[in-house]
């Protein structure tokens, strides 16, 4: 038990979620899932069956639901935002369908605010991590470019960056491959891949890329706010 | 909470958006530098205004008033008491003019704790000649030392200068409507008779100039002996007792106080120049409902600038918030941006506005009034700059504060779902 619990990295019990504008809909069904350490699963399903939704609510982002969510075995609902903001710093990365750089800050400097918001470390020590993970990603050389100036593919690959510069137990990515060609499209799932055997990290992937889905380790597919498998 | 993180992300804010940023500190610059500017200069102004009547005026005035007597002698009697008295054609009742007892009188009061000085006066009405001419004068005898220390009377003398009356036992300080008229410089002399008929030579030390026509043409300043000599009088004759006072505010108690204890006339600087003090305050109502309107368009010039900046970086705050900026992180980003710009603009506006001041200070201003003032007047309070930049510093918060509360409230998933 206590093996398992260790194991456990996110555990949802019973969420329920309801919208209540314009007309009370019930978007998530008793929703319980747990995802264990080096896990790299993707949740699967038609636009609008609420699995963006879900992903919102696993990233503390989104508190309007009522059910039980925990990270590491800790509690989280029910905990003020400013400690949730500090969880998400310590603990998730993030990777959008549609990158989300700062547009008037460096690549560098988008990489390393989190960490310096986090302020575990010292600036140089950021900076250096903040080149090894863009050395990983092979987009070191940009470091220094502003990030509206850098193409689609090398923006979501800084987004990876971005989201591993804490060291989090999770990362959660909601259509990452979602606007980009084939071939970006199987780098960045080898990145991912690659980062989920090699370095034991977890990872959250809502996406309906079929193939893409396929080749992860486990598919969670969701119709009408419940999951099926 | 990270401040230079908050900072960094604030500094590259504004920098990526120079114009906008120059343009919002500008508008503080203005406000701040014309508030500093009206401020210095009005009060500046005023202070020369209320020492045109404060520094001539006693706070206290004592003389002797003819007046009617208040209990005729119908009044004492008896028998009348019960009926209702009307009296006509009342004369007033004879005092002889100068004060009585009036050197102990003067030693009382400057042994009074709440005193600056006592100034003796003698008035004494005198003829100036000029040939077969005699025109119409009014001599004050006074202490010129004591006067130059409580009632600046050398900011009036034109030419000459006070302490030569003092050294000149038969000196006289002539009012430059006669000196023109008789053309008369300094260092010649003239010719007084007095209401007596007596004839006496003064030597001319210097110049009189208060501004006003009717005094000038009129009156001049002799020394106290002189004026008790035309008089033929004694050295204990004097006509009005001047009080200066270390706080004006008690001139009205002090008054009354001494028309109570002392059979005397007291008016005190209120009761003297009502006007006065209306004046003063209108003007500095005024100086601060303009400071404070361009100081309030200037705060709402950044309110406005702060709030497109944030419609414009909805992405970047909910970025910010989904890697682990809390709410508060994103209020203070945007909150220390309004603050910066209210700083550097709040400085600038400073030394803008003592740059002009410097300017207003050295403008020549010519006045009849006060012959010593050659510039127009400046006051050099700090507390004016101080006052500036706490507002500068205030409205931006305020301006900032409002935008920085909605981006603090800002879903992040809104913003992304809604891409």
């Amino acid at each position: 038990m206590t093996q398992e619990a260790e194991n456990s990295v996110l555990r949802a019990e019973q969420i329920n979620k309801y919208f209540t504008d314009p007309v009370e809909f019930h978007v998530l069904k008793d929703i319980s899932l747990e995802i264990k350490r080096g896990e790299f699963v993707s949740i699967m399903g038609k636009s609008g069956c609420g699995k963006s939704t879900l992903l919102y609510i696993l990233s503390t982002m989104d508190t309007e639901y009522s059910g039980n969510l925990y990270l590491k075995e800790q509690l989280l609902n029910g905990q003020s935002g400013t400690q949730l903001a500090r969880i998400r710093s310590e603990s998730i990365g993030f990777i959008f369908q549609f990158h989300y750089l700062l547009s008037e800050f460096t690549i560098l400097q988008n990489v390393m605010l989190p960490a310096l918001k986090l302020g575990a470390k010292s600036k140089s020590e950021i900076k250096k991590d903040a080149m090894a993970k863009l050395e990983l990603l092979d987009i070191a050389d940009q470091a220094h470019k502003i990030a509206s100036k850098i193409s689609g593919g090398q923006k979501q690959r800084v987004a990876i960056a971005r989201a591993l510069i804490n060291s989090p137990d999770i990362i959660m990515a909601d259509e990452p491959t979602g606007n980009l060609d084939s071939k970006n499209s199987d780098n960045v799932f080898n990145i991912l891949r690659d980062l989920s055997h090699k370095e034991q990290l977890s990872l959250l992937v809502v996406t309906h890329d079929q193939d893409f889905a396929e080749k992860t380790d486990r598919v969670i597919t969701m119709e009408d706010g419940r999951i099926i498998t | 909470m990270n401040w230079p993180v908050i900072l960094s992300i604030s500094k590259t804010h504004l920098l990526s958006r120079l114009k906008q940023s120059v343009i919002a500190a500008l508008g503080v610059t203005f406000g701040i530098g014309t508030f500093i500017i009206l401020v210095s200069f009005m009060t500046g102004l005023n202070n020369l205004l209320d020492g045109l009547i404060l520094n001539r005026t006693p706070h206290v005035h004592v003389y002797n008033e003819v007046r009617p007597s208040e209990k005729q002698p119908l009044d004492f009697d008896i028998r009348f008491n019960e009926s209702l008295n009307i009296i006509h054609s009342i004369k007033p009742k004879f005092t002889q003019e100068r004060i009585h007892n009036a050197l102990p009188l003067i030693s009382h009061f400057k042994a009074d704790q709440r005193v600056k000085g006592v100034t003796p006066l003698v008035r004494a009405q005198a003829f100036y000649a000029a040939g077969s001419l005699q025109m119409n004068g009014l001599l004050n005898g006074i202490d010129i030392i004591e006067e130059v220390r409580l009632f600046k009377i050398d900011d009036y003398i034109f030419e000459g200068e006070a302490n030569a009356l003092k050294r000149t036992a038969n000196g006289i300080l002539l009012g430059i409507g006669i000196a023109k008229k008789l053309s008369l410089h300094v260092g010649d002399n003239v010719q007084i008779i007095s209401s007596r008929g007596d004839n006496f030579q003064l030597k001319i030390v210097g110049f009189y100039q208060s501004g006003l026509a009717e005094i000038d043409n009129v009156q001049s300043y002799v020394n106290l002996k002189t004026a008790q000599q035309i008089l033929g009088e004694g050295d204990n004759y004097v006509t009005d007792i001047n009080i200066k006072l270390h706080e004006l505010d008690e001139a009205v108690a002090m008054a009354s106080e001494i028309e109570s204890n002392f059979d005397l006339t007291a008016i005190d600087i209120n009761e003297a120049n009502a006007q006065f003090e209306t004046g003063t305050s209108i003007r500095n109502i005024i100086t601060y409902a303009v400071s404070i309107t361009l100081l309030v368009v200037a705060g709402f010039g950044i309110y406005n600038i702060l709030n497109m900046l944030i419609y414009e970086k909805m992405n970047d705050i909910a970025i910010l918030k989904a890697t682990g900026f809390s709410g508060t992180d994103v209020k203070y980003i945007f909150i220390s941006q309004a603050l910066i710009i209210g700083m550097i603009g709040g400085i600038l506006g400073l030394v803008f506005g003592y740059g002009i001041s410097v300017i207003i200070d050295n403008t020549p201003f010519v006045t009849e009034a006060l012959p010593t003032i050659k510039t127009f007047p400046v006051n050099w309070n700090p507390i004016y700059y101080f006052i500036g930049i706490g507002f500068a510093l205030l409205s931006t918060f305020l301006a900032g504060y409002l935008p920085a509360r909605r981006a603090e409230h800002i879903d992040p998933i809104e913003i992304i779902r809604g891409q």
